[in-house]
């Protein structure tokens, strides 16, 4: 599948305005709420902005399209990065960003799948989304379906043991269609994640276990799309991994700078601020 | 303080002469036919059958295929069978993965480790999201002799508070060979107990046109002295208990249970509230959250009170050994259920 081939409809707005797009969307839905997990929301952006707007075939109009890349998000607390950019992408409409965590929303503060038109499963329970990817790309495979199946997960993951054992199923099987992306902000719910169990080697471990890895900085569009491309188009019957190092509340600096912790907290006067902030930095 | 386990753990044993020795029941070893004819491998052979009409039906198994008869089906069809290796969690997560492309996937391990090891996995990646998984899983309740690292008390306890789940628990091969169509049809996720190797068919000798039924109790016996309500391979005890006691002039009828979710209730009560019999639940699962405490709550929710019984495994992690023993150890074997049938009239 090249990206030409690519149904999605796309416009010339570039990449990185689509990054700063699913950033501002993230901080709105953050100050309806007065929280939301907006330091992950920011980090992963223009991974978000890459897989939606330069990696991954789908159709706006038609969510569930047989031939569709599968996006699965295993990090179910994400799901205000993915509400961003699913709304960016033309699936949601931006008029319910208003209704993010409300009762009766289709946008709850954790993703599940019954709930959110391109929400492709339930996260939230970690660990859980390589393994059911495993199983799409099996099934994919038997449909002789040429799409993608994509796992975006969190550094805190790697401590789950099904991580691992879906790793080597991955391997096992030969599933060239199997594209993990392992957000790494270093950061869990008590502190760092390198400091209470830690995954490196990373790079090393995943190709151990007959992954063809990359590593890059997840907040270098350039680096992040040369990723994505390698992983796409490499030749080898094996599963891919791409480990993003991104940054926690990327593009506010002053969120960047506070003493980061896995819910970041944002005073309520704060959000307008953030978004003053953000607005600065808007790209040309 | 010394443990009770661990001063057991030190006394020395009895040699028992090898004329009197009673081996334990290996897990590959199938239950004991008791006098009845078996069938080989129903469930194997089931599946193929329908797999022979139904491409979208896989296979999936955690190193156990050999041992939940799915190397039947794996034989058959090698490409619609996946072998997933010794891990749990991705077999279910996998399961999970291939229905939401569209295919029906059989799951097979053991109870234990599907109920204890994969719960997660099952609640979240199948049950929540309703897919058509079908679980399927050998060594229900006491039918090894290995100890509690192998004898699913408590799978149906922990299986029934999970919503959309149907649980079913087959007495025994008609009930396997009838439950998979059933299970296939039905669109949502499916746990059943399995009986494996060679099977008793019992069912159809007490009721020659017996047929399982997703969801509904049947009347096997009839008997005006004591209603058993049971399920899994107690119905087959509850039927030679019962040809026992008759001998005795006792009669019992037995209403058999597979369908344990959704419970087919309004049999239940009707048979129990047909006045003057000793209501009598038997399981081969703990007290604890089974069929008997499933009975109790219905029957008490619509009024109907009974003099009531239950016979199951204890609240307990259970001896190793050889599983005639067990079953006698535990009042499981056709013996012990007669015997406390009889203490309760």
């Amino acid at each position: 599948m090249t990206i030409d081939s690519r149904s999605a409809a796309l416009t010339n707005t570039s990449l990185a305005m689509r990054a700063w797009n699913i950033r501002r969307k993230a901080l709105m839905m953050g100050e309806v709420q007065g929280q939301g997990y907006i330091g992950q929301a920011l980090g992963v952006a223009d991974v978000l902005a890459t897989a939606y707007f330069h990696a991954l075939d789908y159709r706006s109009d038609d969510p569930e399209w047989e031939g569709r890349d599968r996006f699965l998000l295993s990090i179910g607390h994400y799901a205000i990065a993915l509400y961003s950019v699913l709304m960016e992408a033309g699936i949601l409409p931006d008029e319910e960003l208003e209704t993010y965590g409300m009762d009766d929303s289709r946008m709850p503060m954790s993703g599940m799948a019954s709930y959110t038109p391109g929400m492709e499963i339930t996260g939230g329970s970690l660990g859980h989304g390589l393994g059911i990817a495993v199983g799409m790309a099996l099934g994919l495979k038997r449909k002789n379906n040429p799409a993608f199946v994509y796992n975006l997960m969190s550094d805190g993951e790697l401590g789950e043991g099904s991580t691992w054992e879906a790793a080597m199923s991955g391997a096992h099987h030969k599933l060239d269609n199997l594209i993990c992306l392992v957000d790494f902000n270093d950061q869990q719910a008590d502190g760092k994640s390198t400091e209470m169990l830690c995954s490196e080697p990373l790079t090393e471990k995943w190709e151990a276990f007959g992954w063809f890895a990359q590593r890059v900085d997840g907040n270098d569009l350039a680096a992040v799309v040369d990723a994505f491309d390698r992983a796409r188009s490499c030749s080898d019957a094996r599963p891919r991994v791409i480990i993003f190092d991104t940054t926690m509340c990327k593009g506010v600096p002053f969120l960047e700078r506070r003493e980061i912790t896995h819910f970041v907290r944002v005073e309520a006067d704060e959000w307008a601020k953030a978004l003053a902030v953000l607005d600065e930095g808007k790209p040309a | 303080m010394t443990l009770a386990s661990m001063a057991r753990k030190y006394e020395p044993r009895k040699v028992t002469p090898a004329s009197e020795r009673v081996a334990t029941s290996a897990m590959i070893a199938s239950l004991a036919a008791e006098g009845y004819e078996t069938v080989s491998a129903p469930f194997g052979h089931a599946l193929v059958d329908a797999a022979r009409k139904n491409d979208k039906i896989v296979g999936l198994t955690a190193d156990l295929g050999k041992y939940t008869d799915l190397h039947i089906f794996g034989q058959e069809m090698p490409d619609r069978y996946y072998q997933m290796g010794m891990a749990e969690q991705l077999l279910m997560s996998a399961a999970a993965g291939m229905a939401r492309e569209g295919f029906i996937p059989f799951a097979t391990t053991y109870a234990v480790f599907a109920a204890r090891r994969a719960y997660d996995f099952i609640a979240m990646a199948i049950a929540e999201e309703n897919l058509p998984v079908k679980i399927v899983c050998a060594l229900p309740g006491l039918t090894t002799g290995y100890g509690p690292s192998h004898q699913a008390t408590e799978d149906l306890a922990i299986f029934r508070g999970l919503p959309n789940m149907v649980l079913i628990d087959p007495c025994d091969a008609d009930d396997i060979t009838g439950m998979v169509p059933q299970m296939i049809a039905y669109e949502g996720p499916v746990y059943a107990r399995l009986l494996r190797g060679k099977v008793p068919s019992v069912l159809r000798r007490h009721k020659p046109d017996y047929k399982f039924q997703l969801g509904m109790a049947q009347m096997i016996r009839e008997g005006n002295d004591v209603l058993v309500i049971s399920t899994g391979i107690m119905t087959m005890r509850a039927l030679d208990a019962a040809e026992v006691l008759a001998a005795d002039g006792v009669e019992v009828a037995v209403l058999h249970c597979p369908t344990i979710k959704p419970l087919d209730l309004d049999t239940i009560a009707a048979e129990a509230a047909k006045g003057g019999r000793l209501v009598v639940t038997a399981e081969n699962h703990t007290v604890i959250g089974g069929l008997g405490e499933a009975v109790a709550t219905g029957l008490m929710m619509r009024g109907i009170h009974p003099a009531f019984r239950m016979i199951g495994l204890p609240d307990a992690f259970l001896e190793a050994g050889a599983l005639p023993t067990l079953h006698d150890m535990y009042g499981l074997s056709v013996d012990k259920v007669t015997e406390q049938i009889r203490s309760w009239l």
